[in-house]
């Protein structure tokens, strides 16, 4: 037990009242006086040349105030990795995906932007377009991206140990292959922004956004002005996932757009235009091959993977990176080889999701060392328990473990889920699965190389000493950072949750790289941590300069300073405290312990405004071969799931009966919070597992860009997760705490997997799993067997 | 041409004019501020836009806003009291049921319809009444363990 007087607890969420009521605002709540309406013409073809664009209709009606092309903003490549800006704003040359922006209208209202929209004529010269790995990658190709011959967006080619010798040593090996599809995001907010350049050469743009300080780096080198005049403003945004991670074009063409009407510009997506940008997602294809010994021991993994990616590169770089170097852990690997290829296509750009470019990974492995297990004869939580890492363990590609709670989670779910009286036991058509997974607590390295801190966090003490003021870049996007960061500020300075206001998501407030990664806890909790502590130092030493006691023998705690040894005569503070706040209801007992907030006002009185500051850049972390950058991380957070599912042998139809879910999250700053995130993330996984797939026609056109044909789980899919929330103290996190965010939903797909399998007996290698493939499969079985 | 509708919004009793093609999500979020109604799809798919119509709940992005004449429309605005946050509210902030937010005002309404008919549903009947409410922060566990907190105190829906 610890003695966290405000973390590590229950506590609602600061934003949950505004929320609740309806009065917070998300980028479309929000309006401008003089606030014009954008809107962008999109490719209605997968690729083609554009020959010739005439605006001059648009420009005619009335009401339009500015319709802008490539002609007008310039070229200017931008992108995530700047080793790969492959994006312009708009398309010069030619269209790469139906959706592909050409231009964009601001007028008075939305109504006219679109009609302006309708009223620009552009002329393609329609080129072949390639839209899956195969197509791009056969001889003689269309090729996506002119710098790009044969459409390898990018490569990876990495081994670690000696693969040969460990399959050599290995008494079965085996080979599969595992396809999933396509994702989208479909977090409920579309992306909106307003762009706002009319104040004196200085933009201010609102975004729904993951990612404040990315898109204000691009939207200062886009439009040319110097990074010090571009600020990003995240207001409420209602969830991201990752595809809210990187720069969309309507914040870069809002910003030209107002640049151009010195007034301020706003845009939105509409349902399908968030399923055209995309950026969620990639498809995966694993070729995997293992090897192990008879005792269970895992011994190598050749790992070959093809990303169908799109048309542009957004996170791609990383994800075909994270897609081999996610499967050095939990299980201790000594041998691992992964060739990785990243493909462009003429579909809309994939990027980052959830379990960034793991997800797929660990749904194919999982499968098969389940399937490997059996084949020696041994059960499935025992063979995970035999090869699990533990804390210290450093991975074949240097990843440190520097806390690791993986047998904890086996345990805890195999003991919460009664695995050993239901594996085998259960009756056809019920089965029971099990898998584990890990992620990161934040990315070592920033997306662009820079020794920059990633979080700068400022307190600032209320001039009247009762409420601190947290600023800080990080960006809550619903995952509940701003309340994290005000419990891990309220702990840290020994003063109550409510006394604390935190303000977000604005680059004004410093550098903060953003919600990606599952980095803001451990990383931004850091830099809110050291401000809060440089806060009460301060504070302290007032009170010990007055007091002539050693600042080393005072603390805060409870809001009240606390003295060790004996209670120094204080009344000339009070005294003064008092004096000034006559009639006052609230002010002290006089009796009573030195208050926090009079000794904070006391410190104004003598130093001016009371300002802490904490920053976190994390220390020399992996190794230094290509490509060791990503997946490094200072903490990793390891889970353990079971899942018990229903089939129903005639039609296919699966359905999720109970999810048991163990994640090590260090230390749970706020254990709702926690839970959330667990429960999300399966949530978010079953969708992948059972039933989400992007489609799309002959000509690249997606077909379900919406939410009746593009199916997520609703209250109706989605059972209860008995969560179990494991701490393991991580030694790099502040207070011990890392992350949860993603971690968690990598073990959610092979888990059902391996339920659907314990329940039918039949294997699927090609997500989703709905009815008409699981039905096939069952047939397929029937078929062999007679 | 405008049309006159005579309407009740949150007790409220109003006149508007309003456009033959305007939703109602528009009007309440673009005319009447009302921006606590959120429009996630504007298909009528995704809930975010819930609003109880006549005791019903509603996309208010499928109903036209001269459907509401002569009705009584609830929105999330309408939901707190002179003694603060509705039961159903105060149980979504205490029970963590809202991470992002966006669907949490349809999700409250759609909770508030199903509880003045209903005041004892069970699990089964909560997750029915927010099937049409889609949550892709939550995994819903949350939401529905605060709609029972309010069916089970048996607290009365104003």
């Amino acid at each position: 037990m610890n003695d966290y007087g405000v973390i590590n607890k229950r506590a609602p969420r600061l934003d949950a009242p505004d929320k609740a009521s309806g009065r917070a605002k998300y980028i479309d709540d929000m309006t401008m006086p003089g606030m014009l309406y954008g809107a962008l013409l999109q490719s209605p073809i997968a690729h083609g040349r554009i020959t010739n664009i005439d605006t001059s209709r648009a420009k005619r009606l009335p009401g339009v105030k500015a319709v802008l092309t490539a002609e007008d903003v310039g070229i200017v490549h931008y992108g995530v990795s700047p080793a790969r800006y492959d994006e312009t704003v708009f398309c010069h040359d030619k269209v790469r995906y139906v959706g592909d922006e050409v231009a964009a209208v601001a007028a008075v209202d939305i109504e006219t932007a679109m009609e302006a929209v309708s009223l620009i004529k552009v002329d393609y010269e329609e080129l072949p377009a390639v839209f899956t790995l195969e197509d791009a990658l056969s001889q003689g190709a269309p090729v996506v991206q002119e710098r790009y011959p044969g459409n390898l967006c990018a490569e990876v080619h990495q081994e670690f140990g000696n693969v040969e010798e460990g399959l050599r040593q290995s008494d079965l090996v085996r080979t599969d292959i595992f396809v999933n599809k396509r994702q989208d995001g479909a977090f409920l907010e579309p992306q909106g922004c307003i762009a706002d350049f009319s104040q004196n050469g200085f933009l201010t743009l609102y975004s729904s956004t993951q990612v404040p300080h990315y898109v204000m780096r691009n939207i200062a080198m886009v439009l040319g002005i110097p990074i010090g005049k571009a600020r990003v403003v995240k207001p409420y945004v209602g969830g991201g996932f990752g595809p809210k991670a990187g720069t969309n074009t309507m914040e870069l063409a809002s910003c030209f757009l107002s640049r151009k009407t010195g007034r301020p510009v706003k845009m939105n997506y509409s349902r399908e235009q968030v399923f055209l940008f995309s950026r969620a997602r990639h498809q995966f294809r694993h070729k995997l091959t293992t090897g192990i010994k008879k005792d269970g021991t895992i011994m190598a993994l050749i790992n070959e993977c093809h990303l169908e990616g799109g048309a542009y590169a957004s996170f791609g770089i990383a994800t075909v990176y994270y897609a081999g170097s996610l499967l050095a852990a939990p299980y201790r690997l000594a041998n691992m080889r992964y060739d990785g290829y990243r493909v462009y296509t003429n579909r809309p750009a994939c990027g980052a999701q959830r379990g960034h470019g793991g997800v797929a990974a660990r749904a194919a492995w999982e499968q098969q060392l389940d399937i490997m297990a059996k084949e020696i004869g041994m059960d499935p939580v025992e063979f995970r328990l035999k090869n699990s890492m533990e804390t210290g363990d450093i991975t074949c590609n240097e990843f440190n473990t520097s806390s690791f709670g993986m047998r904890e989670c086996l345990e805890a779910v195999a003991g919460a889920s009664r695995w050993k009286e239901k594996k085998g036991k259960m009756p056809r058509g019920k089965g029971i699965g099990i898998a584990t997974g890990f992620f990161v607590s934040g990315a070592g390295y920033p997306i662009y190389r820079s020794e920059t801190p990633h979080s700068t966090v400022v307190i600032k003490l209320s001039e009247d000493g009762g409420t601190a003021h947290l600023l800080t870049g990080s960006a809550d996007i619903g995952q509940g950072s701003d309340t994290a960061m005000a419990m891990i500020a309220a702990e840290a300075l020994g003063i109550g949750l409510d006394c604390i206001r935190v303000s977000s998501g604005d680059t004004e407030f410093g550098v903060d790289l953003g919600a990606y990664s599952s980095r803001q806890t451990l990383m931004t909790g850091h830099a809110t941590k050291q401000a809060a502590e440089d806060v009460k130092r301060q504070v302290l030493e007032v009170v010990a300069e007055k007091l002539k006691f050693p600042i080393s023998d005072m603390d805060v705690k409870g809001g009240v300073v606390t003295f060790k040894g004996y209670t120094p005569d204080f009344s000339s503070l009070r005294g003064t405290y008092l004096k000034e706040h006559r009639g006052f209801t609230d002010n002290p007992a006089e009796q009573g312990p030195l208050q926090f907030r009079e000794a904070a006002r006391i410190a104004f009185l003598s130093r001016g405004s009371i300002v802490g500051t904490g920053k976190y850049k994390p220390g020399d972390l992996g190794g230094s071969f290509k490509g060791a950058t990503v997946g490094t991380s200072p903490a990793y957070g390891p889970s353990a799931q079971v899942v018990e599912v229903t089939v129903d042998m005639e039609t296919g139809q699966i359905k999720v009966d109970k999810m048991t879910d163990a994640h090590d999250c260090g230390l749970a700053i706020n254990v709702t919070s926690v839970e959330g995130q667990m429960q999300g993330s399966l949530s978010m996984g079953l969708g992948e597992a059972l039933f989400e797939e992007v489609k799309f026609d002959a000509k690249g056109k997606i077909l379900n860009p919406n939410f009746a044909e593009y199916k997520i789980p609703t209250a109706l899919d989605m059972p209860n997760v008995e969560c179990i929330i494991v701490e393991s103290n991580e030694p790099n996190g502040p207070y011990g705490a890392k992350e949860v965010g993603e971690g968690a939903i990598m073990p959610t797909i092979p888990a059902i997997l391996n339920a659907v399998y314990d329940a039918t007996g039949i294997r699927v290698w090609e997500l989703p799993l709905t009815p008409e493939r699981v039905h096939r499969a069952i047939k397929d079985m029937e078929k062999r067997k007679e | 041409m405008k049309r006159l509708i005579k309407t009740t919004i949150n007790g409220q009793d109003l006149e508007l004019a309003v456009n033959p093609n305007q939703t109602l999500a528009d009007l309440l979020r673009y005319e009447l501020g009302l921006t606590g109604t959120k429009k996630g799809c504007e298909m009528g798919e995704c809930g975010s836009c819930t609003v109880i119509l006549d005791d019903r709940p509603v996309n208010s992005c499928l109903v036209l806003a001269v459907r509401a004449d002569g009705s009584s429309i609830t929105t999330i605005e309408g939901m707190e009291t002179d003694s603060g946050m509705h039961p159903i509210q105060k149980a979504f902030v205490e029970k963590g049921a809202i991470q992002c937010g966006f669907c949490s005002p349809g999700m409250i309404l759609s909770a508030k319809a199903l509880l003045d008919k209903n005041p004892t549903p069970d699990e089964r009947q909560i997750r029915t009444a927010i099937s049409g409410n889609l949550c892709r922060c939550t995994g819903y566990q949350k939401i529905v363990e605060a709609i029972s907190s309010v069916a089970q105190t048996g607290v009365k829906n104003e």
